[in-house]
């Protein structure tokens, strides 16, 4: 079986003022999202106390929040999680409350309502460790960003390395926008999604910049922008193949790994999808507009000699 | 292809068999176990066979046992089994295990003596309470300030010397001492200095008087910060392992600068542990009264005047008398010397109130014997709400008094494992900078197994989904890929049991992850080979510039990959590191799976044919 039997032949570069204004419209859409409506941060970033329990039989949620309201315990919510048996309560950071004692005090007030109630697990995190994690999470973003932007610098030349860089920021980007229009909660797993997709989405970006790179070397009487389509389209079979894999994979763990994981996978579908679409479309035409020519890739020849002229 | 080296082959057949080996213990699953340990030593193999034979003449049936860091562990077929063996215990040889209820893994005696035992699950399948305290070590620090105000005091009261004020500039880390005139300064300065001969002073004036100036460096700062975290992580360590609390396996680790983590798997209700946890402890050194006899004490009740009655840890009686020589906040460090002249030897060494007070009463006391007592300081509720404080009070050390000392000493006439243990403790008591708690999640049994159930799931119709996808569309050399995949999670399987690192639900989605970017490296390569023969080239020799131009765009790739996985390796923790563990370390098995085992799955199966027609790509 085959999908892409012939090399297709979009001309891509042409286009790209179309696709560039698509990547503006996404960008600047999701940056006012996160200002506008903000992140739905987990307590991994704001501190506060979750205590998850489930029912044998689905309960009545206002007959929960009541007996919560009843207790005292005040800015209670109380949600369905994943399935109308598995109920989460919320409550905001309290330095006087400990872990152990909210989780039975909250099983205790929930079992007149149903006797057979269990709880599954309780977090507690303090204001402090939000801000520390936020933080943290913030800087291992950063850190990541910096380097594969180096790794890109030492490996390309400068002009696709902008392409590069301009795709890795722009995943991310579309990724927290995905979170603010979805209210999906943005915890720490959704950050390691990020940083894996920032990871991974280059993959596509180095791929099409190494066959440029090898046509630059064997056709250099073409204009650098058909080799830069001719890349793209001979390369597009392996990067939506890849990528179609891989999410399967990833939708697998959206459908099958339960609410724990849900933020995580949501974060990966919609950064694989994002980042496919960035090295498609954005990367090369970046480079391309910053003015790259066939001698910027001749100049510097990093990879071994006997690729140059590897095609006839 | 017929120039394909053997070497390689061999490499890979190697590895792929020691891969399978490493992943094999996984395969036994799990049962109900109990874990013994014992307050002072480590569980012996003598311990072991007394426990077994007890086992055995109760009737108890018993699957398997074997001992690992001093700890004992039983598995028993049922979990009835379990709870009969553990009253069999406890009833037959009271006061000698703490036992722990774990689960442990079927696999075989000899598997476990070559080393080779199951991945580790994390809290978060396995179930369990991972706790975040908070070290104060500002408190440390000013601690440290006020012992240098105490000192510098003492040095001046010694000499005779009138000063205006000593005082504690504490957010700016200094002590300053203020004279009347010049005079007096000179002759302070002297007197203290020679008694802190370390330390570097600086000449200042405060209001007109000359003045003395001591400001903590920052690397003073951080060590005195790092001395108060490891201090409170000995203590930790020593309280989790007490007899009191039947945890099995706790962790204790620092996190960042100032944090500590501890992991307690298993464990249900945090209360009691965060009770003995939050304990304050302190040690006192006084003279042993030799005089009466503490046995005849213990049973009469009649206490002698100006003494008091402890207990040993082994519960035997002494008296000791009632002033104070010195006390644990006088006590700056405490290390365990194996090798001293007179044998195993603890080292301590005193602040200089301390040494004073030491020297004193070792000038007056040579012959007579010395002890430590520790003293473990709680506050609970009782059944009423009230709070109380209970304070248990144990002699953990008496020794005889072998010539006059002061700010250093040592603690000889022990034992290597007492010694060690007694440096542990006298540190522990030494000193508590305040522990808060900031962070705690609890994760129950019933969730842990969900978590395990879920990934699977997810782990299992994921790569199905891929192994069929491949197999569809690259035919015979997708088939190819999907034996190359499962053996990458093999391997994934055998490093991860081998590093010991913990799996946790994000961990297993890492395998997942991992499952697709390996299907991405074969895609790369197959893509290649097809866009080879496309171009006209002979099948064999598309297969060599498939592999081979296929290189350059996978390694780039999976330098990227890794560059994230190692940077949330450095910057997460938790369950988010289980993630990065398991990315980086399948980074690296899918490299090699799709550059060297593909490769040479490729050969064995096309490199031997004579002539090959057309490839099934």
């Amino acid at each position: 079986m085959e999908f892409f039997h012939k090399v297709t032949r979009f001309p891509f570069m042409h286009t790209r003022k179309v696709w560039y204004g698509l990547s503006a419209v996404l960008i600047v859409g999701s940056l006012i999202l996160v200002g506008v409506r903000g992140l739905n941060l987990g307590i991994d970033f704001t501190g506060g106390i979750v205590v998850e329990t489930y029912f044998p039989t689905a309960p009545n949620v206002d007959r929960l929040r009541a007996a919560l309201a009843g207790a005292k315990i005040a800015d209670a919510q109380v949600q369905q999680f994943g399935s109308p048996r598995d109920i989460l309560v919320r409550l905001p950071p309290d330095p006087n409350v400990r872990g152990g004692e909210i989780g039975t005090r909250i099983l205790d007030l929930f079992r007149p309502i149903e006797a057979g109630v269990t709880l599954r697990s309780t977090e507690v995190v303090g204001p402090q460790v939000g801000e520390e994690l936020f933080v943290k999470g913030a800087w291992a973003l950063a850190a990541t960003l910096v380097l594969i932007m180096v790794y890109v610098l030492i490996r390309f030349t400068p002009k696709l390395a902008l392409g590069a860089i301009f795709a890795v920021l722009h995943d991310p980007i579309c990724v927290l926008g995905f979170f603010a229009i979805s209210r999906m909660t943005f915890d720490l797993t959704a950050i390691s999604a990020i940083l894996a997709v920032i990871g991974y989405s280059l993959n596509d970006t180095v791929i099409v910049f190494d066959r440029v790179r090898e046509r630059a070397r064997s056709a250099r009487r073409l204009p650098i922008a058909q080799v830069i389509d001719e890349s793209i389209n001979q390369t597009l079979s392996r990067t939506l193949m890849t990528k179609l894999v891989t999410l399967l994979v990833v939708l697998a763990l959206l459908i099958f790994g339960g609410q724990t994981l849900h933020s995580f996978s949501a974060a990966l579908v919609i950064g694989i999808v994002a980042g496919t679409y960035s090295s498609i479309y954005i990367s090369s035409a970046i480079a391309l507009d910053m003015g790259l020519r066939t001698d910027d890739l001749l100049e510097r020849r990093i990879a071994k000699p006997e690729e140059v002229d590897g095609l006839p | 292809m017929t120039s394909y080296p053997r070497w390689k082959i061999a490499v890979v057949a190697i590895v792929t068999l020691v891969g399978v080996l490493l992943a094999s213990p996984n395969l036994f699953g799990e049962q109900s176990a109990l874990q013994l340990a014992k307050d002072q030593s480590a569980v012996v193999a003598a311990d072991r066979v007394a426990v077994e034979k007890l086992l055995a003449s109760k009737g108890v049936p018993l699957a398997g046992s074997f001992l690992e860091n001093g700890r004992l562990t039983l598995r028993f077929p049922t979990a009835a089994d379990r709870a009969k063996a553990r009253d069999v215990i406890s009833a037959g040889m009271p006061n000698q295990y703490t036992i722990a209820l774990a689960t442990a893994s079927r696999v075989p005696t000899w598997m476990r003596d070559l080393g080779l035992t199951p991945v580790k699950l994390g809290l978060d399948l396995r179930g369990g309470v991972y706790l975040v305290y908070q070290v104060d070590v500002q408190a440390a620090v000013k601690q440290e300030l006020d012992r240098y105000d105490q000192d510098f005091r003492a040095s001046l009261r010694n000499a005779h010397v009138p000063y205006d004020d000593v005082r504690v500039d504490y957010p700016d880390n200094r002590v300053v001492v203020t004279f009347r005139d010049a005079a007096s300064f000179a002759k302070g300065r002297d007197a203290i200095e020679n008694d802190n001969r370390s330390v570097n002073f600086v000449e200042t004036t405060a209001g007109k008087r000359p003045a003395l100036q001591l400001t903590l460096t920052p690397q003073q700062i951080q060590k005195r910060e790092n001395y108060a975290v490891q201090q409170n992580i000995v203590i930790l360590r020593n309280r989790l392992n007490s007899p009191e609390l039947a945890v099995s396996e706790p962790q204790v680790a620092q996190q960042g600068a100032d944090q500590i983590a501890i992991q307690l798997p298993g464990l249900q209700n945090s209360a009691e542990v965060k009770k003995i946890l939050g304990k304050t402890a302190t040690l006192e050194f006084h003279m042993v009264d030799e005089t009466d006899n503490p046995f005849e004490a213990a049973q009469t009740g009649q206490i002698p005047l100006g003494t008091k009655l402890y207990y040993t840890r082994h519960k035997r009686p002494v008296l000791l008398k009632r002033d104070i020589v010195v006390t644990g906040d006088q006590l700056t460090d405490a290390s365990f010397q194996p090798n001293t002249q007179e044998g195993p030897a603890v080292s301590v060494s005193l602040d200089s109130r301390g040494a004073e007070k030491m020297l004193r009463n070792t000038e007056e006391n040579i012959g007579h014997m010395m002890a430590v007592v520790f003293i473990d300081r709680s506050s609970e509720k009782n059944a009423a709400g009230v709070q109380v404080v209970r304070k248990k009070e144990e002699v953990i050390n008496e020794a005889t008094i072998r010539g006059v000392f002061s700010n250093n000493f040592q603690i000889t006439g022990i034992n290597p494992i007492e010694g060690r243990e007694l440096a542990l403790l006298l540190r522990a008591g030494g000193l508590a900078a305040p522990l808060s708690e900031i962070e705690e999640r609890a994760i129950g049994p019933s969730l842990g197994q969900d978590n395990i159930d879920r990934g699977i799931r997810a782990m299992v119709y994921g790569t199905l989904a891929a192994f069929v996808f491949m197999a569809v569309y690259y035919k015979w050399f997708g088939v190819i890929a999907d034996v190359v995949l499962a053996v990458n999670v093999v391997l994934l399987t055998a490093l991860l049991s081998l590093v010991g690192a913990a799996l946790t639900l994000p961990g297993i989605a890492a395998v997942v992850l991992t499952v697709g970017m390996a299907v991405d490296a074969n895609i790369l390569i197959y893509e290649r080979i097809r866009e080879e023969l496309r171009a006209g080239v002979t099948p064999r020799a598309a297969i060599t510039a498939g592999f081979e131009r296929a290189f350059s765009a996978i390694f780039d790739s999976n330098v990227t990959a890794a560059i994230a996985g190692i940077v949330l390796w450095l910057f997460g923790s938790g369950a988010v590191r289980g993630f990065a563990v398991v990315l980086v370390l399948g980074i690296a098995t899918s490299m090699f799976t799709s550059l060297m085992g593909s490769r040479t799955l490729v050969h064995i199966v096309f490199g031997g044919r004579r002539k090959i027609e057309r490839l099934p790509i």
